[in-house]
This record gives C-alpha cells, sequence and structure tokens, in this order.
C-alpha cells in the first residue's frame, strides 16, 4: 500500500442509546486493529440514539471495512463516512499556557487573528478556548508552539453535512434489555 | 399470565420450539432450574460435566440439525466457562443462544461472589449479547436472541440474567418463533455478469466452505457445478457437501489441501467462491491466492467483501438463492480441455501407502467409513486426526462432518458429539479424536454414559501432541518442546471407570470388531488406535507459502 492511499477519515454513526454500546464500538476497533484517533458521544434530537464520530486512518480498502464491520454491531442504526472537505468539521480546544508579562501581550494578539477566546487570566497563565476545523486548530498550536503550553485538552471531531441531507437511521424497536 | 422470570425464560424457550438444552446449575441459576423443573415435561435439560461441554454440545447440536443449540450457566465461573464454545460457534457462525444467570442486580459491580461482567467477556465472541436490567424486557429479550442468532450469518448470542430478575413478576403471552430476518435479494444484475464469466471462463474453480451447509443449499451448488462444467474443492467446514471421489471434487483446499486442488487454484481464470471467507488456513498467501483468477464472491455477510482477499465481485445474499438464481443462467459446459488437465495432476497426487500389517490413519478412517456406512455424523476434536478424518473420511452428508474450522478448538469434539447424538438420535454418531484433544474434555464420558447415548469415540493415539509436534518436526528441527507427554492413560481402563465400553484397535481386525461390538452398545464407547507418532500430515503448504512449496513426500514413505 502507497502513502497516497493512506486516508483519514471522520465516520459519523448513529447507535442505540443503550448502556455498553460505546465500548462494543470501541471494543471493535480495538480487535481489528483499527486506530481510534479521535471519538466524540452525545445524544441526539432522538432520545434513544446517540452520534459518535470517529476519526480514523487507513486505506479505502481498510476504511470500507470498518464501515461494514461497524454496520454489523447490532446497535449500530447508520454509518457513513463523513466528506470532509464539504461537511461541518469542528473541534473544541481549550489551551492553558503559563505566561510571563512580556509574552501575554504576543499570545493574546496571535489569540485575537485566530478568534479564540481567553476564558482564564492569571498573572502567570491564561487559558484559550477555541472552536474549528482541525486544521485551524493544528495551525493555532503550531504558532503557539514557542510559548510554555502546560496542558492542552480537545474535544475531538464532530461533523455534520451541510444542506437538508441527513444521516438517516432505521427506527426499529431498541435492543436496550 | 402473570409468571416470574425464571418461568418466562423456560416458556419462551418452549414456545421457540427448543426441546432440548446443554448446561449446568449453580446458586444464581437456580430459579431457573426451578422453572425447568416444573416444565420437565417440555424440554429436556442435559448435566454436561463441564460448562464447556454445555457450550460445545450445543454448538454439535445446531450443526447436526441446523437449529438454534441452547446452553446455559450460573454466574462467574459457570459464565466464562462458556466463553471457549461461544468462541467455537462464532467462528463457524454457527446459531446459539447462551443463556448465563448473574448475581443480583445490586451486587453486580461490587466484585460479589461468583459475579463477573459476561456481557463484556463475550461482546468480541457474540453476534451480539444482553445484560437484562428490565424483567418486562426480558421475554422480548431472548426471543430477538433467538431471531438474531439465527439471521444472516448465524452466530451465538449471550443473555445474562441477573437473579432478582428470575424472581420479578411479568405479564406474560406466548408468541410463535421467531422468523430469520429476511436476507437482501442478490442483485440479477450481478448475477447475470457472473454467468457471463462462468460461460467465458476456460478454467474456473468453484471454491465453497461452512456458509453452503449452513444455508442449506448443498444441493444447488452440486447442480450448479455439474451443469456448468465447474470442478469443485472446499475447505474443511465444507467438507461432506459433494462426494467423495466425484469428478467434480477436487477435495479439500489450503494448508493441508490437495495438491490438485491448491494448483487448479493457482491456475484458474475465474474463481467462484461461495460461502467462505479466505482464512489464513486457506489462502495462506493472500496478495498471491488464485493469481490468474477473477475472483467471484458469494456470501450472505456484506463485511466479507474484500475482507481478506480482493475480488472482483461480491454478490451479497442468501447462497441457496444465489445458487438457485444463477443455476438457468448458467451454460451447460463440458470443459473437457480443463477436467483433462486436472485429471493430469490428479495422477501426481499424495496418497498415503498402504503399509500390510500397519494401520495408518488413513486406513482408520477408511475402515470406519466401512463399518458405519453412509448415514454416520463424524465430529472431530482438532489437531492431525482432525485434518485426516477431512481427507479420508468417506461420509459424504452435509452436516455429516462436524468439526471446529475457525478457533480450532481443542476440546470440541467429545461435548459436539453429544450433542449431536442428542439431535439426531438415529444417526451413528462417531467422535473422532487424538489422545491430546482427548485428555482435554473426556470428562464428558459421563454425560454420554448418564443419557445412555451411544457416542463413539475412536482415539488416534500417537502419544504426543502430533499437530503441533509436526511442526516442530518441519520447522524448529524437531526439538519437541512440550509435545511429548509420557502420559500413561488407560484409556480402555478409563472407559470402563467412567461406566462407558472401552476397545482396543490395534489391527485392522480388532477395530472392525471394536466398531461393530461399539454400534450394538447402550452407552458410549472408546476404541483406541495407537498409531506411529511420525505420522504426519500431508501434504502441506506451510503458513503463508503457495502451492509451489507444498510438502508432498514423507521419511517414512521414502
Amino acid at each position: 500500500m502507497t502513502e497516497s492511499q493512506h486516508e483519514k477519515v471522520a465516520l459519523a454513526m448513529l447507535v442505540e442509546n443503550n448502556a455498553g454500546v460505546l465500548a462494543r464500538i470501541t471494543l471493535l476497533f480495538g480487535r481489528r486493529g483499527y486506530n481510534i484517533d479521535s471519538l466524540t458521544v452525545s445524544e441526539t434530537n432522538d432520545p434513544g440514539i446517540s452520534r459518535i464520530t470517529v476519526t480514523t486512518q487507513g486505506d479505502q480498502k481498510i476504511i470500507e471495512q470498518i464501515v461494514l464491520q461497524t454496520q454489523k454491531l447490532i446497535e449500530v442504526r447508520a454509518v457513513r463516512v463523513e466528506n470532509v472537505s464539504n461537511d461541518i468539521l469542528r473541534e473544541l480546544l481549550l489551551v492553558k499556557i503559563a505566561t510571563t508579562d512580556e509574552q501575554r501581550s504576543q499570545i493574546l494578539e496571535i489569540c485575537r487573528v485566530y478568534k479564540g477566546d481567553v476564558v482564564d487570566l492569571t498573572k502567570s497563565s491564561l487559558i484559550i478556548e477555541m472552536t474549528g476545523k482541525p486544521s485551524k486548530i493544528d495551525g493555532f498550536l503550531d504558532v503557539l508552539s514557542p510559548y510554555d503550553i502546560i496542558e492542552l485538552c480537545r474535544t475531538g471531531l464532530t461533523a455534520i453535512s451541510r444542506g437538508p441531507d441527513v444521516l438517516k437511521y432505521d427506527r426499529r424497536e431498541s435492543h436496550r434489555a | 399470565m402473570l409468571l416470574t422470570g425464571a418461568e418466562i425464560i423456560v416458556e419462551v424457550l418452549i414456545e421457540q420450539g427448543v426441546t432440548d438444552l446443554f448446561g449446568y446449575p449453580g446458586g444464581a441459576a437456580l430459579n431457573i432450574y426451578e422453572a425447568l423443573y416444573t416444565r420437565r415435561d417440555r424440554i429436556h435439560h442435559y448435566l454436561t460435566a463441564h460448562e464447556q461441554g454445555a457450550s460445545h454440545a450445543a454448538d454439535g447440536y445446531a450443526r447436526a440439525t441446523g437449529k438454534t443449540g441452547v446452553c446455559m450457566a450460573t454466574s462467574g465461573p459457570g459464565a466464562t466457562n462458556l466463553v471457549t464454545g461461544i468462541a467455537t460457534a462464532y467462528l463457524d457462525s454457527v446459531p446459539m443462544v447462551a443463556i448465563t444467570a448473574n448475581v443480583g442486580t445490586k451486587l453486580i459491580g461490587k466484585d460479589s461472589f461468583q459475579e463477573v461482567f459476561i456481557t463484556g467477556i463475550t461482546s468480541p465472541i457474540t453476534k451480539h449479547n444482553y445484560a437484562v436490567r428490565d424483567i418486562d424486557r426480558l421475554a422480548h429479550t431472548l426471543r430477538t436472541a433467538f431471531r438474531i442468532a439465527s439471521s444472516g450469518r448465524k452466530g451465538p448470542v449471550l443473555v445474562d440474567i441477573p437473579k432478582d430478575i428470575t424472581t420479578a413478576v411479568c405479564e406474560y403471552t406466548p408468541e410463535a418463533p421467531v422468523e430469520a430476518a429476511e436476507p437482501k435479494k442478490p442483485d440479477p444484475e450481478l448475477l447475470r455478469q457472473a454467468a457471463e464469466l462462468l460461460r467465458t471462463s476456460r478454467r474456473p474453480v468453484l471454491c465453497f466452505g461452512g456458509g453452503v451447509i449452513s444455508s442449506e443449499s448443498s444441493h444447488e451448488l452440486v447442480a450448479l457445478a455439474r451443469k456448468a462444467g465447474i470442478p469443485t474443492c472446499h475447505t474443511i467446514m465444507g467438507t461432506g457437501v459433494i462426494g467423495f471421489g466425484d469428478e467434480l471434487d477436487l477435495g479439500l483446499i489450503g494448508m493441508h489441501g490437495s495438491a490438485v486442488a491448491n494448483t487448479a487454484i493457482s491456475e484458474a481464470d475465474l474463481l467462484i467462491a461461495a460461502g467462505t471467507r479466505f482464512s489464513d488456513r486457506v489462502a495462506l498467501k493472500t496478495d498471491n491466492f488464485a493469481p490468474q483468477a477473477k475472483i467471484l464472491q458469494f456470501d450472505i455477510d456484506p463485511s466479507e467483501n474484500g475482507k481478506n482477499v480482493e475480488v472482483q465481485s461480491f454478490v451479497i445474499g442468501d447462497l441457496k438463492e444465489i445458487l438457485t438464481s444463477l443455476l438457468p443462467l448458467a451454460e451447460g459446459q463440458e470443459r473437457k480441455e480443463w477436467f483433462g488437465q486436472l485429471e493430469e495432476w490428479r495422477e501426481r497426487e499424495y496418497y498415503p501407502k498402504d503399509i500390510p500389517g500397519v494401520l495408518r490413519p488413513h486406513d482408520i478412517m477408511r475402515i470406519i467409513g466401512e463399518e458405519t456406512g453412509d448415514d454416520a455424523i463424524v465430529v472431530t476434536d482438532v489437531g492431525q486426526h482432525q485434518i485426516w478424518a477431512a481427507q479420508y473420511c468417506k461420509q459424504t452428508r452435509p452436516r455429516g462432518f462436524i468439526t471446529s474450522g475457525g478457533l480450532g478448538t481443542m476440546g470440541f469434539g467429545y461435548g459436539a458429539a453429544i450433542g449431536t447424538k442428542i439431535g439426531v438420535p438415529t444417526a451413528k454418531v462417531i467422535h473422532i479424536t487424538g489422545d491430546g484433544s482427548f485428555h482435554m474434555n473426556m470428562n464428558e464420558a459421563c454425560t454420554a454414559v448418564s443419557n445412555h447415548l451411544q457416542v463413539i469415540t475412536v482415539i488416534m493415539d500417537n502419544r504426543v501432541l502430533g499437530m503441533v509436534r509436526q511442526w516442530q518436526s518441519l520447522f524448529y528441527d524437531s526439538h519437541y518442546m512440550s509435545t511429548e507427554p509420557e502420559r500413561k492413560s488407560d484409556y480402555v481402563k478409563l472407559a470402563e471407570g467412567f461406566g462407558a465400553h472401552g476397545f482396543r484397535g490395534t489391527t485392522e481386525e480388532e477395530l472392525r470388531s471394536a466398531l461393530q461390538q461399539a454400534l450394538t452398545m447402550d452407552g458410549p464407547s472408546w476404541i483406541v488406535c495407537p498409531i506411529d507418532r511420525e505420522e504426519m500430515v500431508l501434504p502441506m503448504i506451510p503458513s503463508g507459502m503457495t502451492v509451489q512449496d507444498m510438502i508432498l513426500s514423507e521419511e517414512m514413505d521414502s
């Protein structure tokens, strides 16, 4: 397999909101050797259904296998590979930076350019919150790299497609026991 | 009517048509066993020696009958002892429902006595599993478990039920047995293309696996192969579908497959794979498997598309429907040239030599076949004897050869043979095992004795762990680490100790006489056949190699 065939993708899944469903999905990825780069889960407008966004990577064959294997899980109602170039992809960043008086203004300037919010400020540290595409967050962190980042968390990707098109799922009865 | 959870479990089993189940009681399962006592006229619970035996028995029962096998265990160690049997069923796509009791809901998660998180443990080896938390969902959950187990690609489903749920009370209304979910209809355009590929192919080969048996499409498969002139080969899971010696039959493929089958695959211009997953024992080198062929795969499981081998066309659907639809589209062909070539390769085929006065593995298989006839069901353990049985046993009937193909579970055979005999009481059940496998679960003899089951065990006794030792012999400079255990087990005495019948089958005459006697006995028999420990399973293609690397000779023949 050549490197060029290797791709990063985001998978959107609608799953039954049952105990243990997330464990089943992560176990499937684990046992079949698929990587999870990030994972987000939340409830949806249907209380019986949760939405999971997993970012993973592999060549096209592996991505196809991931989708097919995931679809076999009884509690998974829908799986789709998100269109990275067109869909709305977002991630939240919280980053804590140790600062001197001199650095503070430089960092605030960078933050303003990237449209981040300073949500905490002390004499020796500050916390910036930012949402955006992963590439924007990567770029922001790159610019911040000369400074003293002391704590960092990213939520992982969440994604939704543009336009009226929705991720459809089968409204069959839940497998809750 | 208002019933307890325990009663609901038993009533659902009865309504789903379950007449036999295999299990072992315990504290958390007591209420279920009380309900089984009340309904013992409707459903027969077979107590095994060990829960592993119960899981293999349910598996053997399912493989032999096509029905969903049911096993049951108590919480904790009872549940974990089912695990190997559940994994065995999962790897061979056998429909099974495993019911485990658990500690009461309030004790769950507290590391209580005999508590394990069995749904966590079995998640990767079941199609699905349930931890019941609501008595109102119990009946529905059990019914759904039966539906999932028997739908699509079949497999095991586990339902874990805490003790307090078995005493809780709920309204129960009987329902009809669940029906398997309707499989996806095969795409007619793909079938038309398949017929066209077949028409233009000069060297087609049809390779099939266990999917043919589980979809009950043996007849359709043979009809297609005959009409379109396609030579066939099979995985160990497909053994019994087509007659040994049939002109279409090339035998087993893969690691211990025939030279002609493996050569045919490497020379084929079209490979049709039906109900098989190209495991590493079949496609030893996936990037060089059937290198000249277009591969056309039929499977009910969409995730088999491209999983192990890249294919040109993949038809999703029930194999019976695919083959039935393809048959009228396929052109009748003879392919004399291709069959002529195959005949030429067949002449160079490996076949073990007869040595006067020595009972060799292929002789034992031949004699078993001759003495038991075509209606016998052969159940194997795992190891050399398993492959010899697949290669040389002449029994030909779908569901007539029962083996742990995917997981390769040593110790599978005895429990599975017991389940087979209970599922098909009229069949002669021959359990072929080796001394290594048999030592794992020979304790199930007591189950066969208690239930007067005429299960005939033939122990191929080479006094070593033959298959592992064969690899050590070929690839580890004959360093026989932990494969020559120097056991002194006397199988005839052991059989008698269990209340079974013990025989020695040292010579052909002894073996024939032992089989003849065993077939008239009430209860189980053991026949021990000593064989030379240097006997190897041949031919053999080493892991990751190709037919060019096939080992065809054995020292003792040279």
